[in-house]
C-alpha cells in the first residue's frame, strides 16, 4: 500500500494525529494545553477502569487506590532515595499490580454492590493510612523536588512536555485496550460480564480473568498516578486517594459508553473541560457553584442517557437502520 | 452513635430492599435535615427535639421528589447509571448547601437536652443518650409500621416480588414513592437527632452516607434487621477502637470489619442467600 492510498483510506485519523501533534505548538496559551493534558490523563484512567468495569462488568469504586499508589511510590522513591521517576513509575506499577493481584482473590468472591462497597472501603482504609503516615508526608502531603526541564526526571518547565508525555501514555494504553478488546481476553471479559454462570459453564476461570482485568486497569491507573505526581509536583492523600477520584474515573467511561474503545475518550473530552471551565468561571469565593452545576449535569446525563453517549450514536444508527429496513419492507412487501 | 447509624441505615436498606437501588445522596439528605433543624433553631429558637418532625417532613418530601423526578427514569437503567444519578444529586445538594450557607462549621448551642450525665459510673453526654433513645423508639415504630400496617405490608410485598404485588392490585409506583419517602424520612430523623451534638457543615453527609451504605451491605442487602444489627456493631467497633487504639484509625477499623465479614460471608451478616 502506498503512502497516498494510506492517506486516502485513513485521512480523518491522519488529520487527527497531525492536529494533536501540532496543537501545543499552534496554541501557545498554557490553559488549553493544560486542558488537553488533563483530558488525555483522564481518558487513560477511564480506559483502565473501563477494562474492569466496562468489559468485565465489575464496578469498582475504589480505583483511586491504584492511582494513589502510582503517585506515591515514585514520589517517595524520588524524595527519599533520589530514584529517577521512570524507575519509580515501574516500581509504582509493580506495587499497584501486586496489590491488585493480592486483593483480587478475596474481592472477587463478591458480586455487585458488595464488591463496589468493598472497593470503596479499601480505598478509604488506604486513604486513612496515608493521611496518618508521617514518613510519607501524612496529611500535609509531599513536595517533589524541582529539577528544571529534564527528561530524565520527567519534569518540564513548559506544559508542552507534559502534553506530549500524556499523549504518548494515552496512545500506548489505547493500543493495549484495542488489542485486548479484540483478543480472546476481551471476549472472556465480555462473557463474564454478560453471564458469569454461563461463562463458568463454558470453562472460563472467572476469578482469574477478573484478576487479569483488575491488574491491567491498576497498571493504567498507576502510570497515570506517576504522571500526575510529576505534573503537579505535589501530592497529598486528599488529591490522590479520595472517593471523588474513583468516581470520576468511573463516571468518564459511563458517560462516554461502557465497554467501548472510544467511550472513555469521549467521556473525558466532555467531563474534564466541563469541570475545568465551571471551576474557572464559577468557583469564585469558595461557594462551590461549579460543583453544583457539575452535579446537576451528571444527574441530567444519567437520567437522559443511561447507556452513555456512544449509546446515543448507536440508537441513532439503529433508528436509521430500522427506517431503511422499513422502507425496504414497504417496497418489497 | 450506633443508634443513629441504625436509623440512617434502615432508611437506606428500605429503599434498597424495595427496588435494589442505592441512594448515594442518602448522607446529603441527612445533611439537609441537620441544616433544617439548625435554621429552625437559629431563626426561631426551636429546639431540635421539637423541630424533628419538620426535618422529617422536609426530607420525606425530598425523597418523594427524588423518586418522581430522577429514580423513576433510571429504574431499568444499568447499575452505574443509577449510581451516578444519585451521586450527582448528592454532589449538587452538597455544593448547593455550600453555596447557600457557606462551608463554615455550625453548631446548635445549648439544646434542651444538654450536659453530661453519669450512668453506672460512665460519663455520657445527655444529647447522645436522648438521641439514641429517640432513634431506638423511631426504629421500633418504623418496624411495627412496616410489619403491621396495610401500607407497610404492601411495601414488603413489593420488595418481595414486584410483578406479583402488581397482580395483587398494589400500585407499585405508589409503593416506591412511599418507600423513598419513608426511607428518606428515617435519615431525616437521624439528621435532626445528630444535629443536637454534632457539627453541621455541607460535607457532613459524606461520612454518614458511606457508613450507612457500609452498614446496609454489612448487614446484607434486603435485610432490615441486618442493617440494624450491622449499624450497632459499627457503632461499637468505632467507639472501642478509638478508645483502645487511636481515634484517627476508627473508620479504618469499620471498613476492615466490613471487608473481613464480607469475605467470610459474601452476602453480609443476615443477607438473603
Amino acid at each position: 500500500m502506498t503512502v497516498t492510498s494510506l492517506l486516502k483510506a485513513h485521512w480523518p485519523l491522519v488529520l487527527l494525529i497531525v492536529g494533536l501533534l501540532i496543537f501545543p505548538l499552534a496554541v501557545r496559551e498554557p490553559f488549553p494545553v493544560h486542558l488537553m493534558t488533563m483530558v488525555f490523563m483522564w481518558s487513560t484512567l477511564g480506559m483502565g477502569w473501563n477494562l474492569l468495569g466496562g468489559y468485565a462488568g465489575q464496578v469498582s469504586l475504589g480505583h483511586a487506590v491504584y492511582f494513589g499508589l502510582g503517585a506515591y511510590v515514585p514520589a517517595l522513591l524520588l524524595v527519599k532515595a533520589g530514584v529517577v521517576p521512570w524507575v519509580g513509575m515501574i516500581a509504582g506499577a509493580v506495587v499497584a499490580c501486586l496489590v491488585a493481584f493480592l486483593l483480587g482473590w478475596p474481592l472477587f468472591r463478591l458480586y455487585g454492590h458488595y464488591f463496589s462497597i468493598a472497593t470503596i472501603c479499601l480505598c478509604e482504609v488506604v486513604w486513612i493510612l496515608f493521611t496518618n503516615w508521617d514518613w510519607a508526608g501524612g496529611a500535609r502531603g509531599l513536595f517533589l523536588p524541582i529539577k528544571g526541564t529534564s527528561l530524565l526526571y520527567m519534569q518540564f518547565s513548559q506544559k508542552t512536555g507534559y502534553y506530549y508525555l500524556s499523549l504518548l501514555i494515552l496512545v500506548c494504553c489505547f493500543l493495549v485496550v484495542r488489542h485486548v478488546s479484540t483478543s480472546r481476553l476481551g471476549y472472556y471479559f465480555r462473557a463474564i460480564k454478560g453471564d458469569p454462570d454461563a461463562a463458568l459453564a463454558l470453562g472460563i476461570n472467572i476469578t482469574r480473568f477478573k484478576i487479569v482485568a483488575l491488574v491491567l486497569s491498576a497498571l493504567f491507573a498507576s502510570i497515570c498516578g506517576c504522571f500526575y505526581a510529576n505534573y503537579v509536583l505535589y501530592i497529598d492523600p486528599d488529591s490522590t486517594l479520595v472517593f471523588h477520584i474513583s468516581c470520576l474515573m468511573c463516571l468518564i467511561p459511563v458517560l462516554g459508553g461502557l465497554g467501548t474503545l472510544v467511550g472513555p475518550i469521549i467521556g473525558a473530552a466532555i467531563l474534564v473541560p466541563l469541570s475545568e471551565f465551571t471551576r474557572v468561571y464559577f468557583s469564585g469565593a469558595g461557594r462551590a457553584v461549579d460543583l453544583l452545576i457539575y452535579g446537576t449535569l451528571i444527574v441530567i446525563l444519567a437520567v437522559l442517557q443511561p447507556t452513555g453517549l456512544v449509546g446515543l450514536v448507536e440508537r441513532f444508527r439503529v433508528r436509521t437502520a430500522k427506517q431503511c429496513a422499513g422502507g425496504w419492507v414497504e417496497k418489497n412487501g | 452513635m450506633g443508634c443513629i447509624y441504625a436509623l440512617a441505615a434502615v432508611g437506606l436498606a428500605l429503599i434498597w430492599g424495595l427496588m435494589e437501588i442505592v441512594n448515594f445522596a442518602h448522607g446529603d439528605f441527612l445533611m439537609l435535615a441537620m441544616y433544617t433543624t439548625f435554621w429552625l433553631w437559629a431563626l426561631y429558637r426551636i429546639d431540635p427535639l421539637f423541630s424533628l418532625p419538620v426535618a422529617v417532613m422536609v426530607v420525606f418530601g425530598l425523597g418523594v421528589l427524588t423518586y418522581r423526578g430522577i429514580i423513576k427514569r433510571v429504574l431499568n437503567a444499568p447499575m452505574v447509571a443509577q449510581i451516578f444519578a444519585t451521586f450527582g444529586l448528592g454532589l449538587a445538594l452538597r455544593s448547593g448547601a455550600q453555596f447557600l450557607w457557606t462551608p463554615n462549621y455550625r453548631m446548635i448551642q445549648n439544646p434542651l437536652a444538654g450536659g453530661v450525665m453519669s450512668f453506672f459510673g460512665v460519663a455520657m453526654g445527655v444529647p447522645q443518650v436522648v438521641a439514641g433513645v429517640v432513634a431506638i423508639i423511631l426504629t421500633v415504630a418504623l418496624y411495627l409500621y412496616i410489619s403491621r400496617s396495610e401500607t407497610g405490608r404492601a411495601l414488603m410485598a413489593t420488595s418481595e416480588d414486584r410483578e406479583t404485588a402488581e397482580l395483587m392490585a398494589i400500585d407499585t409506583h405508589r409503593m416506591f414513592t412511599v418507600g423513598w419517602g419513608i426511607g428518606s424520612a428515617c435519615v431525616g430523623a437521624a439528621g435532626a437527632l445528630l444535629s443536637m451534638y454534632y457539627y453541621i457543615y455541607p460535607e457532613v453527609g459524606l461520612m454518614f452516607g458511606l457508613l450507612a451504605y457500609v452498614a446496609v451491605a454489612l448487614g446484607g442487602f434486603g435485610s432490615i434487621q441486618g442493617a440494624l444489627l450491622a449499624a450497632l456493631v459499627i457503632g461499637v467497633v468505632q467507639v472501642t477502637s478509638s478508645f483502645f487504639l487511636s481515634p484517627a484509625y476508627k473508620m479504618a477499623f469499620v471498613y476492615l470489619l466490613y471487608l473481613v465479614v464480607v469475605i467470610a460471608r459474601p452476602r453480609g451478616l443476615l443477607g438473603r442467600w
